[in-house]
C-alpha cells in the first residue's frame, strides 16, 4: 500500500485539448467513457426500436429506413438481410460499447481511484491510449454500416462459416464483416491496456488503511472485472486474428473442406473447425457477461447499504461470492454449446458448474434482502434504480436454471426464451445498475444535483417497460419462437404469437420514448441543478469526503488514511447515522 | 414505496402467465417429450417459487423497512442464515440438473437402435433435403463436383454408383409412427439447426461434421421445423416439415417417390 506519490507531481493541465481530449485525468477519462457508452447506448436502442417495428410490420414503407439505407431497403421496406445486420450492430454496440464500457471503463475510471485514495489511476498514459482506442473501435465499428453490403448479418456472436468465408454466404459479410472483426480486435486491444491498469491501480494504489477488506464493494466488482477483462479479451483477440486470417489470407482454423455455397465449390478451405470459433469465443463470451453485470452489483450492493442506512448484510460472503462468479465463470462457456455438436458428456461437466454459479449470485440476492431488512430505507431514484436492479437480477437469473439443463436446453436452445433471459439480465439488469450509479454519482460528478421528480417518472416507466418487452419473450420461446427471424409469415406455429410481438413493440416505443426524460433530466441537471453538497447522501465512502466536483487530484495534496470499514451506517453510539472512512478510530478499536 | 406493489403486480402478473399457460409448448409426441415436460414443470415449480419468494421479500423489505423515523439496525449479517440459504441453493439447483441428466443421456448417450431407419440431412441455405437409401439400405456415393440444385440434385448423388440410384432425396422428412429413426445430420455451407417443438429436440448441423441424433415419434401429423440457428438472410424462410405416417402410408409414399425419379 504505497502512497501514490508517483503522479502526485502532475499538474493539472492547461489548455483544451490536454484537459478535455487528449487528458490524462482519470475522472475526464472514465466521462468520455460514459459519453461515448450514452451515444452507444442510442444507436443501439433505436436499431431495436427499428427491428420490433420491423418484426410486427415486414411490410411497411417507412421513409427513414429509406434514408438511412438507400441499397437495403429501397422502397423504405427493411430487406431481411438489412433487418440481420442491425440485429448484428445492436448486439455487438451494446454488449462491447454500452454493458463492457460505461459500468467498468466509465465509473470505475472515475470512482475506483478515489474510492480507495489514489490520485489517478496507476497508468494514466495507458487510461488515455485505452479510450481513444476504444473510440478508434467505435468508429471501425460504425464504418461498417457504410460500406458495400453493409454492416455484418452473422449477429454478435458471428459464428463462423457464416463470418469467415466472405460475400458469398450473404451481404455484408464481405467489407461490413471484416470491418466488425477488426474493429472487435482493436477494442480488445483497449481492454486489455483497461484491465492491466485496473488491477495494477488496485493493488498498489489503496491509500494508508485501505486494507482490501475495507474496499467498498465496487471496488471489488471492479478490480474482479478487470483480472475477467484480461483472460477473456487475449481469447478473444486471438480467435479474432485466426479469423481474420480465414477470411484474408485463406488459412482454415475454422472453415472445414467441401463447402459447396451459392453454387459455387469452396475449394481453398480445409480442416478447419467451426466449433473452435465457438470454444474461443465463449471462453470470452461468458466471462463477458459478468463484465457486464458484476459492477452493476457492486453499485446496486453499495447503493443498498447506504440507502437503507444500513451496513451491508455479510461483506465477506459478498466479497468471496464476487470471486467465485469471477472464477466460475471461466468455467461455464460449454452452456452456450449444448446443441453445437460438441461432445455430449461435457455437456454435463458445464451444466454442473452452471447450476454452481447459482449459488454465489443467490447468496448475493439474498445479502440484498438481508441488507434492506431492518434497514430505514430511503427512496431516491438512485435507490430505486438498484432496487429494480435486484428484481430484475432475480427474474432475469432464475430463467438460467432452465437454460442450464442440457436436457430443457433441447427446446429452449435459440429461442426468444434465451433472449429473454440475457436482455433481463446482462441487458437491462447492468443499464439498471448504470442509472444507479449515474443519480448517486452525479452529484459528485457534475457538482449538481439530478432532477428527483423526473427521475422517478424515468425509473418508473423504464422499470414496467422492461418487465412489459422481456418478460413475454419468454412465453413466446416457450411456444419455440425461434430468435433471429426478421419475419414470423413463413412459420405457421408463429402467426399466434403475433399479438404477444406486437405488445413487445408498443412496449418498446414506450420505454424508448421514456429514455428522453433521462437525457434531458443529465443534460439539463449538468446546467442547470442546484448546487450539490460535497456528501449529499450521508455516504461513508472516500468520494463523499471530497469537494463535488472534486479537485484535479482527487484530495487535493492530502494523503487520507482509512480508518473504517466501507458500510458503517447507524453505528450505535456515533453521532451520526453514518461513520466515514476516514473518521478518526473509535475507541476502543473498531470490532 | 410505491415500487413495492409495482413489483408484486409484476411478479402476479408473470406467475399468472405461467400459470394459465396461455402461450405453451404444443403437445409432446414421444415418451421423450412426456419426460422432457415432467423435467420441465419440476424446474418451474422450483424457479416459480424462488421467484415469487424472492420477489414478494423485495416488496415486503420495501414497504416495511420505508424511512419512518425509526433508526436503522446495526447488523453485519449473519453466518447462520447464510449458510443455510447457500446450501439449499446448491441442493436444489443440483439436484435439478441431475434430474435431467437421464433425459440428456437417452438423447445423446444412447445409440440408436440397431433398426432404426437412416435418414441423411443436408442443410443448406435456405433449404432442406432428406435422403432415404432405398430398398438395398444403402446411402449412394455423392459427390461435390456433381451437385446440381437446378437438376434436382442437392446431394451430387453419383449416378454411376448402383447404390445411388434407388436414393430417395426429399425436401420434407417423412417419418413412420412408432418407429425408430436415426438422422445423420450434413450441412453444405453454414450451421443450420434442426428443431422440431413436439418432439422436443434440438440440434445443430455444422458444416464438416456428421452429427447423429435419434428419436421416435408416436403420433401421425405434420409438424414444422423451422431452422433455429442463423444462417443467413433467409434464415426466417428455411422451413419444412416433419410428416409422421403410418407404416403403410410411409411405404406407399417412398413407392411413389421411387416411381417418380
Amino acid at each position: 500500500m504505497s502512497s501514490p506519490a508517483a503522479h502526485t507531481a502532475h499538474h493539472a493541465p492547461q489548455g483544451f485539448i490536454r484537459k478535455y481530449i487528449f487528458s490524462l485525468d482519470h475522472k475526464v477519462i472514465g466521462l468520455q467513457y460514459y459519453f461515448l457508452g450514452l451515444f452507444s447506448v442510442f444507436v443501439g436502442m433505436t436499431l431495436s426500436v427499428m427491428m420490433r417495428y420491423h418484426m410486427v410490420h415486414p411490410d411497411a414503407k417507412v421513409a427513414i429506413f429509406k434514408l438511412l439505407w438507400p441499397g437495403s431497403a429501397a422502397g423504405g421496406i427493411m430487406t431481411p438481410e438489412l433487418y440481420l445486420s442491425l440485429m448484428t450492430m445492436h448486439g455487438t454496440i451494446m454488449v462491447f460499447f454500452v454493458l463492457t464500457t460505461v459500468p467498468q471503463s466509465g465509473f470505475g475510471n472515475y470512482f475506483l481511484p478515489i474510492q480507495i485514495g489514489a490520485e489517478d489511476m496507476a497508468f494514466p498514459v495507458l487510461n488515455m491510449m485505452s479510450f481513444w482506442t476504444t473510440f478508434l473501435a467505435l468508429v471501425v465499428m460504425m464504418a461498417a454500416f457504410f460500406v458495400q453490403g453493409g454492416a455484418p448479418l452473422s449477429g454478435w456472436t458471428g459464428y463462423p462459416p457464416l463470418s469467415g468465408i466472405g460475400r458469398i454466404t450473404g451481404p455484408g459479410e464481405g467489407t461490413g464483416q471484416t470491418l466488425w472483426i477488426v474493429s472487435i480486435a482493436i477494442f480488445c486491444g483497449a481492454s486489455l491496456m483497461g484491465a492491466i491498469n485496473f488491477i495494477a491501480t488496485t493493488i498498489d494504489l489503496r491509500c494508508k488503511g485501505m486494507k482490501l477488506m475495507r474496499m467498498p464493494l465496487t471496488c471489488w466488482t471492479w478490480l474482479v472485472t478487470a483480472i475477467l477483462g484480461l483472460l477473456g479479451f487475449a481469447v478473444l483477440l486471438a480467435a479474432g486474428v485466426l479469423l481474420i486470417l480465414d477470411r484474408s489470407l485463406g488459412t482454415s482454423f475454422f472453415i472445414p473442406g467441401g463447402l459447396f455455397i451459392s453454387d459455387q465449390i469452396i475449394s481453398g478451405h480445409k480442416g478447419g473447425s467451426p466449433l473452435l470459433w465457438q470454444h474461443l469465443f465463449w471462453f470470452f463470451g461468458h466471462p463477458e457477461v459478468y463484465i457486464a453485470i458484476l459492477p452493476g452489483m457492486g453499485v446496486t450492493s453499495h447503493l443498498l447499504s447506504t440507502f437503507s442506512r444500513k451496513p451491508i448484510f455479510g461483506y465477506k460472503a459478498m466479497v468471496y461470492a464476487i470471486l467465485s462468479i469471477g472464477f466460475l465463470g471461466f468455467l461455464v462457456w460449454g452452456h452456450h454449446m449444448f446443441m453445437s455438436g460438441m461432445n455430449p458428456y461435457s455437456a454435463m461437466a458445464f451444466a454442473t458448474l452452471t447450476m454452481c454459479i447459482g449459488v454465489p449470485s443467490a447468496i448475493k440476492t439474498f445479502n440484498w434482502i438481508g441488507t434492506l431488512w431492518g434497514g430505514k430505507i430511503h427512496f431516491d431514484t438512485a435507490m430505486l434504480f438498484a432496487l429494480g436492479f435486484v428484481s430484475l437480477f432475480v427474474t432475469g437469473g432464475i430463467s438460467g436454471i432452465f437454460l442450464g439443463q442440457p436436457a430443457l436446453d433441447l427446446y429452449f436452445h435459440d429461442t426468444y426464451f434465451v433472449v429473454g433471459h440475457f436482455h433481463m439480465i446482462m441487458g437491462v439488469a447492468a443499464i439498471f445498475g448504470m442509472f444507479a450509479g449515474t443519480f448517486y454519482w452525479f452529484p459528485k460528478m457534475f457538482g449538481r444535483m439530478m432532477n428527483e421528480p423526473l427521475g422517478k417518472i424515468h425509473f418508473y416507466l423504464t422499470f414496467i417497460g422492461v418487465y412489459c418487452i422481456f418478460t413475454p419473450m419468454h412465453f413466446i420461446g416457450l411456444a419455440g419462437n425461434p430468435r433471429r427471424y426478421s419475419d414470423f409469415s413463413n412459420v405457421e406455429f408463429l402467426a399466434n404469437l403475433i399479438p404477444v410481438h406486437q405488445f413487445m413493440s408498443y412496449a418498446a416505443y414506450i420505454t424508448a420514448g421514456a429514455q428522453i426524460i433521462f437525457v434531458i433530466n443529465l443534460f439539463w441537471s449538468m446546467m442547470k441543478g442546484p448546487k450539490a453538497p460535497a456528501n449529499p447522501w450521508n455516504a461513508t465512502s472516500l468520494e463523499w469526503g471530497i469537494p463535488s466536483p472534486p479537485p484535479f487530484d482527487n484530495f487535493a495534496g492530502v494523503h487520507p488514511v482509512v480508518n473504517h470499514g466501507p458500510y458503517e451506517y447507524s453505528v450505535p453510539g456515533a453521532p451520526t447515522d453514518f461513520t466515514m472512512q476516514t473518521d478518526p478510530p473509535t475507541v476502543p478499536a473498531e470490532h | 414505496m410505491l415500487l413495492a406493489p409495482v413489483v408484486w403486480a409484476l411478479t402476479v402478473a408473470i406467475v399468472y402467465f405461467f400459470a394459465a399457460k396461455t402461450w405453451w409448448f404444443p403437445p409432446p409426441i414421444n415418451q421423450h417429450g412426456i419426460a422432457y415436460d415432467a423435467q420441465f414443470m419440476r424446474t418451474l415449480i422450483v424457479c416459480g417459487v424462488i421467484f415469487f419468494l424472492a420477489q414478494f421479500a423485495l416488496g415486503w423489505v420495501i414497504f416495511k423497512f420505508r424511512d419512518d423515523g425509526r433508526r436503522a439496525v446495526y447488523s453485519h449479517g449473519n453466518n447462520k442464515l447464510e449458510v443455510i440459504w447457500t446450501s439449499a441453493t446448491a441442493l436444489l439447483f443440483l439436484a435439478l440438473v441431475l434430474m435431467g441428466t437421464k433425459i440428456w443421456a437417452s438423447v445423446h448417450f444412447d445409440e440408436a437402435p440397431p433398426d432404426a431407419i437412416p435418414i441423411e440431412i443436408m442443410a443448406k441455405q435456405f433449404a432442406w433435403n432428406f435422403r432415404y437409401p432405398g430398398p438395398d439400405g444403402k446411402f449412394g456415393h455423392t459427390e461435390l463436383t456433381l451437385i446440381n440444385d437446378a437438376a434436382g440434385n442437392p446431394y451430387g448423388l453419383d449416378d454411376k454408383d448402383p447404390a445411388s440410384t434407388d436414393d430417395i432425396v426429399s425436401a420434407s422428412l417423412k417419418v413412420p409412427v412408432g418407429k425408430p429413426i436415426k438422422l445423420i445430420m450434413h450441412s453444405r455451407d453454414v450451421i443450420h439447426n434442426f428443431f422440431v417443438r413436439e418432439l422436443r429436440m434440438k440440434q445443430d448441423i455444422v458444416p464438416g461434421m456428421e452429427i447423429p441424433l435419434h428419436f421416435q415419434a408416436d403420433q401421425i401429423g405434420i409438424y414444422e421445423v423451422p431452422c433455429s440457428e442463423l444462417c443467413g438472410l433467409g434464415h426466417f424462410q428455411m422451413r419444412t416439415t416433419m410428416q409422421v405416417m403410418s407404416e403403410a402410408d410411409f411405404e406407399a409414399w417412398k413407392q411413389q417417390m421411387a416411381a417418380n425419379k
